[in-house]
């Protein structure tokens, strides 16, 4: 097995297009894994620990968005953009142990491209777009568009992740997931919600229940019908319970789960609609100015 | 000697630190530390890996087997198939069934095939991938069904083991039935009410930290050592002696650090491999499996499907007990049989009961084999007869302790074997304090700010934990309440002794206690014990522990609950003689003629008055006092076969748990809050480490209840064989354990005490499931429970 360690961007980008198959290594919590267990024996590692730049963390760029360094730890996440991406804060702090949190980063999420990936349903939720690059250039991915199979994303064979743009939350996001462990879980399900009140719109990320990770669009569709044409984002007043029931049921329709060890289809489906139902209840609480929203350890 | 030295060697220098004192453990800072040497780290300069092919099928025919790819891989030593096996080729800690390594049929998913020794154990592994194995795959028996059926395969035929005469089918391993009294007639007397139940407990795993491991060194005289992390020493050796064809002198064992054990290093899982590696080779041959080979390597809790049926009076006098118990066994024999003696003697629990009909059995199957865990039988059943006795109590409109107080067993009750409690058994007591203990305070997940009004909520204090899963919605309390009861020691009339080598000596001026045993330190703290009762039965300060080797006499296995009474009691009963000489040299040095009222004390021969007869290195001299002793419980007796009848048991141990939990009732997601025990140990010889136990066996028995499951197929297969899939409780899943510890001594062991390890395994499942129902209104008859057992 070939090791490749560049020392920059450039050289990153020039190792992934001599060498399409090497596979990139950062804080190596899938692939070590997956190599210490002989489930894999890639030719090529390409070790992205010495490229100093993604694991920067850029807010002060074009507008209110910050640009996530593709290894940036989920403990910095989860310590420092709390308040620009809540929801992706809250799915930081569910991702394994504390030592895996010091190493994983979204990046390597996204490469690795899970239904069960802590991070994406937050991506979805925020409307994130991932950054990969080539020595052909570089290109900004919506995140809508980045999933394309169970374990398969849409980056081309000499492209890497540089980094994930998120714009700063400018209402409030949650992000709530089921295992069946206190912590160090792997999702049985995931579900997070965002409110986008400069568009009046929500947005979801559904995880753990479909092939990919999946936005219920139907459900997005339902609610802004029901916030627009109720008045809700200009009072501010609950969601009638009877469209959080349907909201609820529109994100589980939006499921298409499997029966595995961690879980049946049938209850995926059920917790992903109480989730909904719950994180709608939480965002739309702390809108439009929090007080005293339910804080989360 | 090139071999990282044993852990075990210590000298303990604390002034204090004798019986009944909370002496700290001399391994625990090491391993906090990260320092502790396990038995994965042992090296030897030119040693070789060895690594294990194993079957992918769950049973098959092999119909070719070849090696010549393997063996010309540059950097492979050896290659072993069952034909180059050099003397026996079966072992088994009771039956000996086992292939070391499979000849025409695999009968397990993971059972070992092939062995390879390579430089390097990447080698290794590529090399044991490059070995074909020609299958042809055979139907899999997974369940009674299938192992009764007509027609169906046996899988160990032509048996002639001890219990195949006694047995309904040949793929039953043993059956214990145990009658007492007329149930049958009982049954058939009016106003009796009876609740009955079907119970079933999945495939817990004893999930060590520590994987398989150890260091086979050939000697020069064709014998070997081999540095290993066990349960005990001479029980590998006896089996491994065989098999090497070797006489067991040549066949030296040493304990290496050992990394968690539960049961399952019982059985043999490298060691016969590792050493065959090295005498074919000539080389120093380690060992280690990695986390997946982990959970095919060794045996695991049975599976088990429990029937029961209680009738008692209408004011809650339990009139009979029926149950049928039926365990999974796996593939071989392993320990079964006598898990199937517990299941059956303990199957109704620590209630007075007149009229019994139990039967347990142990089934030969292709799922994983089965054999010691922490409650070995006695788990299972605590979870079906508690279950019971809560349906019982709701039947008669009872509050579910005064009915276990009503019908527990007391000192002079007797079990459904006929055997006389001849020590104290305060199952009411105990009950009684884990009932009066106040509850802990209910929502302390929530905070909200007087000054604002705002509520804050702490994730990590609720179900879901750090998931984020609920802010408090649908959380409803439940209360449970269980009590078990464990047998200490080897039972059935196995002739079970340990032995201890005691030496004191004058070194430097101050007398030194060395004990050595070849007692298995597997974190439960017997080093530490050891020296403390060197240190009052002597009078010493300082005491040295020898690793433990099979150049002293068995101590027994560190399995149920008995290394503190056997071991423990090996070396307070060689103490004792070499107290005995020292005084006899005493009295010969300084002729103070026979006083049999001179104790040792603070290195010191004194009258129990207290006064001064000599230094203890002044009668010593330049002498050592030196023995080596064995120690035995009192014996115990058979089962009959037919009707379960004898004193089966050395000693009972009683445990009563208050499981406290939340229930987010919409997920079904699951916080123990609070699980506080009761315990009766006879002489606590070390508090803290006795806590320490009733804290590890609670947290254990937990898991089994919310978590812990290996998930096996209708095709026998592993279908989360990972800590990702394999759950085991976290910090967050572990809740406070308040401890109430009774000392009534029984005056049958040494000091009094009592095993500890094990009853409180038993207790804390059934009380945790109780605490769910009582939250969700749901029945709950299978463990683990699982989210969508409660939802939907």
């Amino acid at each position: 097995m070939d090791f490749l360690r560049p020392a920059d961007w450039r050289e990153a980008l020039a190792a992934k297009a001599a060498h399409p198959d090497a596979v990139p290594l950062a804080g190596g919590t899938d692939l070590m894994v997956e190599l210490n267990f002989d489930l894999r024996r890639p030719a090529r590692l390409l070790d992205l620990s010495r490229v100093g730049e993604l694991a920067d963390v850029d807010t002060a760029g074009e507008g209110d968005t910050v640009v996530l360094g593709a290894r940036v730890p989920y403990r910095d996440i989860v310590e420092r953009l709390r308040s620009p991406l809540p929801a992706l804060a809250l799915a930081a702090h569910t991702v394994g142990s504390p030592q895996i949190r010091a190493r994983g980063s979204v990046g390597g999420n996204l490469g690795t491209a899970s239904p069960a990936g802590d991070a994406h349903p937050a991506l979805l939720a925020a409307g994130a777009r991932v950054e990969a690059a080539s020595v052909r250039g570089s290109r900004l991915i919506p995140i809508d568009d980045f999933f394309t199979g169970p374990k398969r994303n849409v980056l081309a064979d000499d492209e890497l992740i540089r980094a994930v743009h998120v714009d700063a939350a400018r209402g409030p996001q949650q992000f709530a997931k089921v295992g069946t462990r206190n912590a160090m879980v792997i999702a049985v399900c995931a579900f997070s919600l965002a409110l986008h009140p400069h568009t009046r719109t929500v947005r979801t990320g559904i995880g753990s229940a479909a092939p990919t990770p999946v936005r219920a669009r139907a459900a997005e569709e339902f609610l802004d019908g029901v916030l627009d044409e109720g008045g809700h984002w200009d009072h501010g007043r609950p969601v009638p319970p009877s469209a959080a029931a349907r909201f609820a049921q529109l994100a589980a329709s939006a499921c298409a789960p499997i029966d595995d060890v961690r879980g049946s289809a049938d209850y995926r489906r059920h917790a992903v609609a109480v989730l909904a139902r719950r994180t709608l209840h939480w965002t739309w609480s702390a809108y439009p100015a929090p007080q005293g929203a339910a804080s989360c350890a | 000697m090139p071999v990282i030295p044993s852990p075990a060697r210590v000298t303990q220098q604390s002034h204090t630190g004798g019986v009944g004192t909370s002496a700290p453990r001399p391994d625990g800072t090491l391993k906090v530390t990260g320092e502790f040497a396990y038995s994965s780290d042992l090296w030897h300069e030119d040693m070789l890996w060895g690594h294990t092919l194993r079957s992918p099928h769950a049973h098959a025919r092999i119909t070719g087997v070849d090696v010549a790819e393997a063996l010309a891989l540059p950097g492979v030593h050896a290659v072993l198939t069952h034909d180059d096996l050099p003397a026996a080729t079966h072992y088994g800690l009771e039956i000996e069934d086992q292939p070391v390594l499979a000849r025409d049929v695999v009968r397990y998913q993971g059972e070992p095939v092939a062995l390879v020794a390579a430089d390097h154990p990447e080698t290794a592994r590529r090399a044991a991938a490059r070995i074909r194995v020609d299958y042809e795959e055979l139907p899999v028996v997974h369940d009674e069904a299938s192992a009764t059926a007509p027609g169906a395969p046996v899988l160990h035929p032509g048996r002639t083991d001890r219990h195949a005469a006694h047995v309904a089918h040949p793929n039953i391993v043993h059956r214990q039935p145990v009658l007492r009294g007329d149930a049958d007639a009982a049954a058939a007397t009016a106003d009796i009410v009876v609740v009955t139940g079907t119970y079933d407990v999945g495939m817990q795993d004893q999930a060590f930290l520590g994987p398989e491991s150890g260091l086979a060194v050939p000697d020069d005289d064709g014998g070997v050592d081999l540095y290993i992390a066990t349960q005990w020493l001479h029980v590998d050796q006896r089996q491994l002696a065989p098999v090497l064809g070797l006489p067991p002198e040549k066949v030296r064992l040493t304990l290496a650090g050992v990394g968690g054990a539960f049961g399952a290093r019982e059985d043999l899982s490298m060691q016969a491999h590792a050493c065959l590696l090295a005498l074919r080779t000539g080389r120093p041959v380690k060992i280690v499996y990695n986390r997946h080979e982990s959970f095919f390597g060794h045996v695991h809790r049975h599976p088990a499907t429990l029937t029961y049926e209680h009738g008692a009076t209408r004011d809650g006098r339990l009139v009979f007990v029926r149950a049928r118990i039926v365990l999974d066994g796996g593939a071989y024999a392993s320990s079964s049989p006598a898990v199937v003696g517990n299941a059956a003697s303990l199957g109704v629990g620590p209630y007075e009961v007149p009229h019994v009909d139990v039967e347990a059995l142990a089934l030969y199957t292709n799922n994983p084999p089965c054999g010691a865990m922490r409650g070995f039988g006695a788990v299972q059943a605590c979870f079906a007869y508690e279950s019971q006795m809560d349906k019982l109590a709701d039947a008669l409109g009872l509050d579910p302790v005064e009915l276990r107080r009503r019908n527990a067993v007391s000192q002079g009750s007797t079990m459904p074997t006929g055997q006389v409690i001849d020590a104290p058994a305060p199952v009411a007591e105990l009950l009684r304090l884990v009932r009066e203990r106040p509850l802990p305070p209910e929502r302390a997940w929530e905070t909200t700010d007087p000054a604002t009004g705002a509520r804050t909520v702490d994730v990590r204090a609720l179900p879901g934990g750090l998931s984020n899963a609920g802010h408090g919605e649908g959380v409803v309390r439940g209360v449970g309440y269980a009590v078990g009861i464990k047998n200490v020691g080897f039972s059935e009339g196995f002739d079970d002794y340990s032995t201890a080598r005691v030496r004191v000596e004058a070194v430097g001026g101050e007398p030194v206690a060395t004990v050595h045993t070849a007692m298995a330190e597997v974190g439960q703290g017997g080093v530490t014990v050891h020296a403390q009762i060197a240190r009052t039965e002597l009078g010493v300060t300082r005491v040295t522990i020898l690793p433990a080797d099979t150049s002293v006499g068995s101590a027994g296995s560190t399995s149920a609950s008995r290394q503190t009474y056997m071991t423990g009691g090996a070396v307070k009963h060689t103490c004792e003689a070499v107290r005995a000489e020292v005084l006899r040299l005493g009295a010969e040095r300084f002729g103070w003629g026979e006083r049999h009222t001179l104790r040792l004390a603070d290195g010191k021969v004194v009258t129990a008055e207290g006064e001064v007869m000599a230094a203890l290195v002044d009668v010593l001299g330049g002498e050592a006092v030196d023995l080596e002793l064995e120690f035995r419980h009192r014996p115990t007796q058979p089962f009959d076969l037919t009707t379960g009848q004898g004193f089966g048991h050395v000693q009972y141990a009683f445990c009563a748990h208050r499981a406290v939990v939340e229930v987010d009732t919409e997920l079904g997601l699951v916080k123990v809050v609070e699980l506080a025990a009761a315990q009766d140990v006879g002489r606590a010889v070390n508090p803290a480490a006795v806590v320490g136990q009733i804290h590890g066996g609670a947290t254990q028995g937990l898991g089994l209840a919310v978590l812990e499951e290996i998930q096996v197929g209708p095709d026998g297969r592993i279908r989360n064989p990972s800590f990702t899939d394999y759950l085991i409780p976290t910090i967050l899943d572990t809740p406070a354990m308040p401890v109430d510890v009774l000392e009534l001594a029984d005056e049958h062991a040494p000091y009094g005490l009592r095993g500890v390890g094990e009853a409180p395994t038993l207790t804390a499942t059934p009380a945790v499931v109780a605490a769910i129902r009582r939250a969700t209104g749901r029945a709950l008859h299978r463990v683990p429970v699982r989210p969508e057992h409660l939802v939907g």
